[in-house]
């Protein structure tokens, strides 16, 4: 059997970086998905493509600029009121630095 | 009411301006019907009642007083549900969003409403529009009005099957890589990719931004075509916004195809494998030549690559774009023991598994010693498939190929290989990579009786060349006045 383009322990690295979790079948699973997927854009392998710009923009624009002029922003208690937790007019999170007592 | 539910845009406007029906009871018509077909159909994740009857109300007030009504004034709207509406529900058919009520309505919402459209609620989709079969939402799965055994195509799958099963007589979807085409197509309508920045993307829920654009959906070439026309135009919200002006796109349903060139691209049309579409495309392609059109052969000798170049660049986008559903500022939170447990109890429990395998791909594609090999390559190829089409265009106004291999695959057939999914994109994708304008409308019927769609796509912001030839297809086609059978 060839090698494989991803392996078991890419597959755990980039679960990690993307903040998901998977279980061992999950794993394997998106191991051999992601390895089939993979595989066939090898394709893209037979095309030279080393002096060729790429297309980040397919329509080119440039960035556009507006006039600095303060205006209305949404409601601050409406945009709150989505958050799953929200304390004192802000977004309550669990904490992340320890409390010295 | 005479027509329903089957009326087009036009008549319901025309009926309720001239005072012969109200607004308010075209829109309880079609409530009914939406709320009697949703379980079999499963086409809306929500019914907005009484927004819906507070805007035909609204319209009925204003005609009462004689003020001018809107071009879509009565008409009924059914939204894809990854649109910004502002007290109304919008979950992009994922759990992480399931709960969640937007603060604010998208760009094409405002400008629904400001035309006098009622909007009946939300539809369906594949989960954060990732996926060619609606299989992938959350919540139900769409069946197709012509078969429901069939995949009413997705990622637009709800809006599709609605405005098909005359649920609506027009809806709005998103196009990433096909998403408004491909259901089109598998539904019977007809659905507009616009050129990226010819419609703002503000409130469309982002899954890769140098992809996605709002797309009409319709019944009929001219119905789209006013849709867009409502829709389009320059946004200051949106900086990838193009600054043009919106041409005449109901008006050139009208121009006729005399002189027309249309590009046939040859060996993707021959190397098909279903005949039936074989023979649809073959007969659209002879309705048009007939109507004067000229057909010249071109090639597109990089779109096979497009499968490998999309799935790279729209997985990278997404992997971003995605990375702000954490559990912090809205949808669900499932809680951890710290942040970072915060974070993946709710990206684990919250997306689906198509979105999880996508933002992997991505974030591989992006991840350190693989960007040049995989993401930068595919952006290079990405460059060649446009230089396909500028070459095309020196040849054709306009360039042709089916919308989809195959008429609607059956519900469960693709759902154990996503790549069997993926290539199923084969032609939807290359317009979508190339930012360009594509539209496709049916062209005929299966031997088995499902619709099939073609596609044409034109030059960066020259939708009104797809108008005018899209309706020399319709009038090919005389499918028009035909409807979904599977349907009481």
């Amino acid at each position: 059997m060839a090698d494989p383009k991803i392996t078991l322990e890419q597959v755990l690295h980039v679960a990690k970086l993307a903040r998901l979790t998977l279980s061992d079948e999950e794993a394997r699973q998106m191991q051999e998905q992601l390895d089939a997927i993979l595989g066939y854009m090898e394709g893209l392998d037979d095309l030279d493509v080393s002096e060729v710009t790429p297309t980040f923009h397919s329509i080119p624009m440039d960035a556009p600029l507006r006039p600095d002029v303060p205006e209305r922003c949404s409601d601050r208690s409406e945009t709150l009121a989505q958050a799953p937790a929200s304390e004192a007019g802000g977004y309550a999170v669990p904490l992340v630095l320890e409390v010295n007592s | 009411m005479s027509g329903f539910p089957w009326q087009s845009a036009f008549e319901i406007r025309e009926r309720v301006a001239a005072g012969s029906v109200s607004a308010v009871d075209v829109t309880r018509a079609y409530l009914a019907r939406a709320e009697a077909l949703n379980p079999t159909l499963a086409c809306f994740l929500t019914i907005d009642h009484e927004g819906a009857l507070a805007a035909a109300a609204q319209v009925d007030r204003k005609r009462a007083a004689g003020e001018a009504l809107g071009p879509l004034a009565g008409v009924p709207v059914a939204v894809k549900d990854n649109l910004c509406t502002r007290g109304v529900r919008t979950t992009c058919a994922s759990k992480i969003l399931g709960e969640y009520i937007p603060p604010y309505d998208a760009h094409v919402v405002e400008a629904l409403r400001a035309s006098g459209a009622v909007l009946l609620g939300k539809t369906n989709l594949d989960e954060f529009a990732m996926g060619s079969s609606n299989e992938n939402s959350a919540f139900a799965h769409v069946h197709n009005p012509w078969a429901l055994d069939r995949a009413p195509g997705g990622s637009s799958g709800g809006s599709a099957a609605a405005t098909a099963a005359g649920l609506a007589p027009l809806a709005l979807g998103s196009d990433t890589g096909g998403s408004v085409r491909q259901p089109a197509a598998f539904c019977g309508i007809t659905a507009i990719k616009p050129t990226y920045g010819r419609v703002s993307r503000y409130g469309l829920v982002a899954f890769a931004s140098s992809l996605d654009q709002v797309g009409p959906m319709a019944r009929s070439v001219r119905e789209a075509s006013q849709l867009l026309e409502v829709v389009a135009g320059h946004d200051r919200r949106d900086a990838t916004s193009a600054e043009r002006d919106t041409g005449n796109y109901l008006a050139a349903c009208d121009r006729g195809v005399k002189g027309l060139r249309v590009g046939v691209v040859r060996d993707l049309i021959e190397g098909l494998q279903d005949a039936d579409v074989r023979a649809s495309v073959e007969s659209a392609l002879a309705a048009l030549e007939q109507q004067g059109a000229i057909l010249v052969d071109v090639a597109l000798p990089h779109a096979q690559h497009a499968v490998s170049v999309y799935y790279l660049i729209a997985t990278a986008e997404a992997s971003s774009n995605l990375a702000r559903f954490d559990g912090i500022r809205y949808g669900l939170r499932v809680q951890g023991k710290d942040l970072t447990e915060t974070y993946t109890n709710t990206r684990a429990e919250g997306f689906g598994p198509e979105v999880r395998r996508r933002i992997m791909l991505g974030t591989y594609a992006l991840s350190a010693g693989y960007y040049d090999a995989f993401y930068l390559k595919a952006q290079r190829v990405r460059t060649l498939i446009r230089r396909d089409y500028d070459a095309a265009f020196e040849r054709c106004d306009v360039v042709c190929t089916p919308t989809t291999p195959t008429p609607a695959f059956a519900l469960g057939e693709k759902t154990s290989d996503p790549l069997e999914m993926y290539l199923a994109d084969i032609f939807t994708l290359p317009p979508s990579l190339a930012g360009l304008p594509a539209i496709s409308t049916p062209s005929g019927l299966s031997a088995g009786g499902l619709p099939v769609g073609l596609q044409l796509v034109a030059p960066p912001f020259e939708e009104e060349i797809l108008c005018s030839a899209s309706q020399a297809v319709e009038d090919g086609s005389g499918l028009l006045s035909t409807h979904p059978t599977a349907l009481p």
